[in-house]
C-alpha cells in the first residue's frame, strides 16, 4: 500500500506527512507540476501555506495540475486525506462540502486539542472507536468550518466540548465526502503519531488507511466497499 | 532620501570626515551611486564602527565551532556528521515604525542568515521589549510584532519554539524585536560567503528588487526615533514568506547538488553589502551589471537598485559550467535566478548599467576601511531612568503581592504570544513553550541522536540596574534553562540592544555589558559564535534600558524522559538547588513597589557553573520529574509556575532554607520535584516543601488555590485586549 503526499509551493508539513504516513506503509512525494499520482493507493493533501494562502487559502492550489489527477482519482473513489490546508484546498476544489473561514479570534492558534470521532466507519478513522477521544494539535488561522447543511453521517471528527479552537460550526472539526473517500480535516494527525513529540493519537487515521483491505497493489475503489 | 541635496553625505549620515576619507581612498569625489553605498557600508548597522573594537574582546573560539562570528550565522559541530547553525538579530526601528512587517521581515531576515550557510532552519525563538500593556501603543506594537513573526514563521514552516516577553517603560517608543534562528545541516552541505573563483558568475536569486527599504540601514537603523516616524514607513521592508519558502528550498537543493561556490543573503544595504562582503572575504573584485536585475518599477535609478532592501533575495557565486544547472533547478522552483555579474581580480566593486560604468569603488574601502571608533565611557552620577510608577502598596501581604506578581506583564504566561506561532512544524519539537524553561527539538526524525535545546534571554531592567552583572545573569539564566532539560551548551549568540552609544553613559553600559558577557562565557565555557549590534534605540524619553539578549544552543543525549516544569505527582518532594543568594535589587517586586535598584550583589562563577552541571547530570540521570529554574518574581512565582502548570498544589516550608525570600531574585536557584530519595540525593538540594492538594501554601506566608493562582496567570494579558 502506498500513499502519495502532494507538495505544493509553500507546502509546510508535507515531509511531517511523509513521515507518518511511511510509519505505517510506502509513501512518496507527489510533485504539484505532476499529473502523475505514482500509484498511489491514497493520496495525502498536507498542511501549510500553498501558494502563501494568497487569494484565499486553497484557492490557487486547487488548479495545479496535479489536482486534476486527484480530482480523477477521488471520483473513481481513491481515498484522499485532506490536513487543514489540505481540507481548504478539497473544499476549493469542491471535493468537500463547506468551507473553511476565519477563526472567530482572528489569530493563529496552534494548539494541543481532542476531537472525538463521530464516525468510524469511513476509510479513515476504520481504526477507531465511535466516540472515541484523540489528542491532536490544530495549527491555522482559517479553520472556522461552515457549510449551510451537511449530514451527520459526514461529519467524521467533532472538537470536543470546551476545545473547538477556531468557532467551527457545530464544533466540526473532519468532515467526508457523501460517498466517504475524501476527509478533510483542520487538526493535524501527522503531528500526532508519537507520544515524543506530545501525542500518537493521529495515527490512528494513517493507521486506518494502511491496513484497509480494499487498498494496496491496485488501485482500487472505496465507493460501495 | 536624495543625493544630490546639499552636503548629502551629512543627510546620509557620514560626518565631514568620515566624507573625507572617502574622499581619499577613491582618490576623487564619490559620485551620488558610491556615496549611497559608502553610507551604507559606513553605517553603523553595517561596519559596526562603535561596537567591533569592544567586541574583539568577546570569547568566539571552542573545538567544536565550524563558523564564528563574520559569516552569515555561527556554526557547531554537534557529532554524527551534523552541525547547528544559529544567530540572533535585531529588527527593532522597523518594528517601531510597522510592527507588523517590521516583525515579519526580522523572521525572514534571520531565517536566510541560517540558509546562507547552508542549514535548514528548524527553529525560530524571539525576544520581545515593549511599553508598559496599559499603554495603547505598546499594545499595538505587541499584538501586530506577534502577528508579524507568525506571519511568517508559520507560512514558512519553521517552527517557532520559545522567546520572551517584557513590558517596561522605556521601551515605550523603541520597542526591540529580536529574532533567532536555528538550522542544522550535514557538515558537508555548509557553505561560506566568500566570493572565490575570478570569471565566476554572480547570480542574484529571488525576489524582483524594488523600492521598499531603501537606506534602511542608514535612516532607520543607525539614529534615534523620533516624531514623524511614520514619514520613515516607506523605509521598512515588505516580506513575501511565499517566496522566501521557495527560494530555502531552492538553495538547500543547489548545495544538496554542490552547485554553488558561495552564497550570501541579502539583508541591510541590499546588493552593496552583500556583494562587497563576499569580495572582501575572498579577496577578489566583483562587477554587477545593474541593468540586469529584475525590477519591480521600471524607472529605478542604478543608485537605488544597489542600495534596496528588498526581501526574499540571495546572491550567490557560480561556475560558468554550472550555471545552467543552476538556472534550471531555479526554474523548477519558481524562483527567479539571473546572471548580473562575474568575479574579477580587481579587488573593486564596479557597478555598470549596462556599458556605463557608474561606480567603482575599492573592496577594501568599503568594508575593512570603515572607521572605528574608540567609546568614551562614563558611568553616570545618577540613575539614568526614572523609577517606574508605583503599582503595588507598600504594606500589601505576601499572597497579594503574588497575585500581583503573577498578573504583571514580566511574569504573567504568553501564551496570547505563543498560541499564535507554529511551535511543532517539523516534527521535531519534544518539548513546546511553557513545558519546560528551554524547548527541545530532536537532532533525527526518532531522537537516536540526541536532542538540541535553545533558550533566549535577557532582562533590560537589571542590566540597567547593573550592566555588567545583569549581563553575566542574561548568560547563567540561558545555561541554566538548558540544564533544566539537561542540555550543556555549545555556543552563544548575543544582540546587544543599547541606546546611543556616543553618550558616555550608553557606553559605558556596553563596556560594562560587553565584559560582563566575556566573563561569563569564559566561565561557562561557551564560545559566542555570531551575534548583531543594535545601538541609538533612543526615544524622545531617554534610551532603551541596555538589553543584551543571548540566545544559545545546547545539546542532550536522550530526549526520552525529560523533565517539565509543572509538578507532575501528589508526594513528590520538591527541593531548592543551586547558589541562590536572592535580593529585591532589580526585583520584579521591587519594580511593583516603585523603584530600581543602582547595583546588584555580585556572582560566584564557579558555584554557578558547578550547579548547572549537578542538574544537568540529574536530569540526564532522568531522577527528576518537575524542573524549573527561578527568576521573574523570585522563588514563590516559580513555584506557583510549577503549580499551574502540574494542575497540583504544594506545601512549602522555608525555615530551612539560608536567606529565604518569597519574592528575591539573583542567580542560581532552581526549583525540582521527584520521587524523596531521587531528590534529597541531589548535590546541594535543600527540600522544601511536597506536591499535593490543590492550593500553593508557603507556610507562614500565603495559601492561594492554584485555581485562583492560574486564572491570575494566564488571564492577565489577554485581559489587557478585552
Amino acid at each position: 500500500m502506498k500513499f502519495g503526499v502532494i507538495r505544493f509551493p509553500g507546502s509546510c508539513d508535507e515531509v511531517d506527512a511523509l513521515s507518518a504516513c511511511r510509519r505505517f506503509a510506502d509513501a512518496e512525494l507527489l510533485w504539484h507540476a505532476d499529473r502523475d499520482l505514482h500509484g498511489a493507493d491514497a493520496v495525502v493533501v498536507p498542511g501549510g501555506f500553498s501558494y502563501g494562502d494568497y487569494l484565499r487559502a486553497g484557492a490557487i492550489a486547487r488548479f495545479s495540475p496535479v489536482m486534476e489527477s486527484v480530482e480523477a482519482f477521488a471520483r473513481e473513489g481513491g481515498p484522499v486525506l485532506g490536513i487543514c490546508n489540505g481540507f481548504q484546498v478539497l473544499c476549493e476544489a469542491g471535493l468537500l462540502p463547506g468551507a473553511l473561514l476565519p477563526n472567530v479570534a482572528l489569530r493563529f492558534v496552534c494548539r494541543q486539542v481532542e476531537v472525538v470521532v463521530e464516525n468510524p466507519e469511513t476509510p479513515f478513522t476504520r481504526a477507531c472507536r465511535r466516540g472515541e477521544r484523540l489528542s491532536v494539535p490544530v495549527k491555522h488561522t482559517t479553520g472556522r468550518f461552515y457549510a449551510p447543511r451537511i449530514a451527520e453521517e459526514q461529519v467524521v471528527l467533532r472538537y470536543a466540548p470546551g476545545h473547538n479552537p477556531n468557532g467551527a460550526m457545530d464544533d466540526i472539526a473532519g468532515v467526508c465526502n457523501e460517498a466517504g473517500n475524501v476527509m478533510g480535516l483542520m487538526p493535524h494527525p501527522e503531528h500526532a503519531v508519537d507520544p515524543f513529540t506530545g501525542s500518537a493519537d493521529g495515527g490512528r487515521l494513517f493507521e486506518s488507511l494502511a491496513t484497509h483491505p480494499g487498498l494496496g497493489r491496485s488501485r482500487s475503489s472505496l465507493v460501495g466497499a | 532620501m536624495s543625493p544630490q541635496a546639499a552636503a548629502p553625505h551629512r543627510e546620509l549620515g557620514l560626518t565631514d570626515a568620515e566624507y573625507e576619507g572617502i574622499r581619499e581612498r577613491l582618490g576623487r569625489e564619490p559620485n551620488a551611486l558610491e556615496l549611497a553605498v559608502f553610507s551604507l557600508m559606513w553605517s553603523e548597522h553595517c561596519g559596526y564602527k562603535h561596537s567591533k573594537k569592544l567586541l574583539r574582546e568577546l570569547p568566539t573560539e571552542g573545538p567544536w565551532v565550524l563558523m564564528g562570528p563574520g559569516e552569515n550565522a555561527g556554526v557547531v559541530d554537534v557529532g554524527d556528521g551534523l552541525a547547528v547553525a544559529f544567530k540572533v538579530e535585531s529588527h527593532n526601528h522597523p518594528s517601531a515604525v510597522e510592527p507588523f512587517q517590521g516583525a515579519a521581515t526580522g523572521v525572514g531576515g534571520i531565517l536566510r542568515d541560517v540558509f546562507a550557510v547552508g542549514a535548514r532552519p528548524i527553529a525560530v525563538l524571539d525576544s520581545l521589549r515593549f511599553g508598559e500593556l496599559d499603554s495603547a501603543r505598546s499594545r499595538y506594537l505587541f499584538d501586530w510584532a506577534v502577528k508579524g513573526i507568525g506571519h511568517y514563521g508559520n507560512s514558512i514552516g519553521v517552527p517557532t519554539v520559545g522567546g520572551e516577553v517584557y513590558f517596561e517603560a522605556p521601551y515605550e517608543q523603541n520597542c526591540l524585536v529580536n529574532a533567532m534562528c536555528v538550522g542544522i545541516a550535514p557538515r558537508e552541505r555548509l557553505i561560506r560567503s566568500a566570493a572565490a573563483g575570478v570569471g565566476n558568475r554572480v547570480v542574484l536569486l529571488g525576489a524582483r528588487t524594488g523600492r521598499d527599504g531603501i537606506g534602511g540601514a542608514s535612516v532607520l537603523a543607525s539614529a534615534e526615533l523620533s516624531d514623524g516616524d511614520a514619514s520613515k514607513r516607506p523605509s521598512v521592508q515588505i516580506g513575501d514568506p511565499f517566496e522566501e519558502s521557495k527560494l530555502l528550498e531552492c538553495c538547500l537543493e543547489l548545495l544538496e547538488r554542490a552547485s554553488l561556490r558561495s552564497l550570501q543573503d541579502l539583508g541591510a544595504a541590499g546588493l552593496s553589502s552583500s556583494s562587497s562582503e563576499m569580495a572582501s572575504k575572498g579577496a577578489v573584485g566583483i562587477d554587477l551589471d545593474v541593468s540586469r536585475v529584475p525590477l519591480r518599477e521600471a524607472d529605478m535609478e542604478p543608485f537605488e537598485i544597489m542600495i534596496s532592501e528588498s526581501q526574499e533575495r540571495m546572491l550567490c557565486v557560480v561556475e560558468p559550467e554550472k550555471l545552467g544547472e543552476v538556472l534550471a533547478l531555479c526554474e523548477r522552483w519558481e524562483v527567479r535566478a539571473t546572471p548580473i555579474g562575474e568575479v574579477t581580480d580587481t579587488r573593486r566593486l564596479r557597478v555598470f548599467d549596462g556599458d556605463e560604468v557608474v561606480g567603482d569603488m575599492p573592496v577594501e574601502a568599503l568594508v575593512e576601511a570603515c572607521p572605528l571608533y574608540d567609546l568614551e565611557p562614563e558611568e553616570p552620577l545618577e540613575s539614568v531612568y526614572p523609577d517606574p510608577p508605583a503599582r503595588l502598596r507598600g504594606e500589601a501581604g505576601p499572597d497579594e503581592a503574588l497575585v500581583a506578581l503573577l498578573a504583571s506583564g514580566g511574569v504573567a504566561s504568553k501564551r496570547f504570544a505563543f498560541e499564535q506561532y507554529d511551535s511543532i512544524v517539523g516534527s521535531r519539537t519534544v518539548r513546546r513553550p511553557s513545558d519546560a524553561d528551554a524547548a527541545v527539538l530532536m537532532l533525527a526524525p526518532d531522537g537516536g541522536r540526541g536532542a538540541l535545546a535553545v533558550s533566549i534571554d535577557g532582562n533590560g531592567r537589571r542590566v540597567a540596574c547593573d550592566p555588567y552583572v545583569g549581563s553575566l545573569e542574561a548568560v547563567l539564566e540561558c545555561a541554566r534553562n538548558l540544564a533544566c532539560v539537561g542540555a550543556e551548551p555549545l555556543g552563544l549568540t548575543n544582540c546587544l540592544n543599547f541606546g546611543n552609544p556616543e553618550k558616555p553613559h550608553v557606553a559605558w553600559q556596553l563596556k560594562r555589558a560587553v565584559a560582563g558577557l566575556r566573563d561569563a562565557c569564559l566561565a561557562l565555557g561557551v564560545p559566542i559564535v555570531g551575534g548583531n549590534v543594535s545601538l541609538y534605540n533612543e526615544g524622545g524619553e531617554g534610551p532603551i534600558y541596555p538589553t543584551p539578549i543571548v540566545g544559545m544552543v545546547g545539546k542532550l543525549p536522550d530526549p526520552a524522559a525529560l523533565p517539565r516544569i509543572g509538578f507532575a505527582e501528589a508526594g513528590h518532594t520538591i527541593a531548592l538547588v543551586g547558589p541562590f543568594a536572592p535580593s529585591l535589587a532589580g526585583s520584579e517586586l521591587e519594580k511593583l513597589r516603585g523603584r530600581l535598584a543602582r547595583g546588584l550583589p555580585p556572582v560566584d562563577l564557579a558555584a554557578q557553573a558547578d550547579a548547572l552541571a549537578t542538574v544537568r547530570r540529574a536530569v540526564r540521570e532522568g531522577r527528576l520529574v518537575s524542573v524549573h529554574d527561578v527568576s521573574e518574581g523570585g522563588l514563590a512565582c516559580a513555584l506557583a509556575e510549577c503549580c499551574i502548570a502540574g494542575g497540583l498544589g504544594a506545601r512549602v516550608e522555608l525555615a530551612r532554607v539560608e536567606g529565604a525570600s518569597l519574592f528575591g531574585e539573583g542567580p542560581g536557584g532552581i526549583v525540582v520535584a521527584g520521587p524523596r530519595e531521587a531528590v534529597e540525593s541531589l548535590e546541594g538540594a535543600v527540600a522544601i516543601g511536597e506536591v499535593g492538594g490543590d492550593a500553593l501554601e508557603i507556610a507562614g506566608a500565603l495559601s492561594l488555590p492554584v485555581s485562583r493562582l492560574a486564572s491570575v496567570y494566564e488571564g492577565a494579558i489577554p485581559a489587557a485586549f478585552a
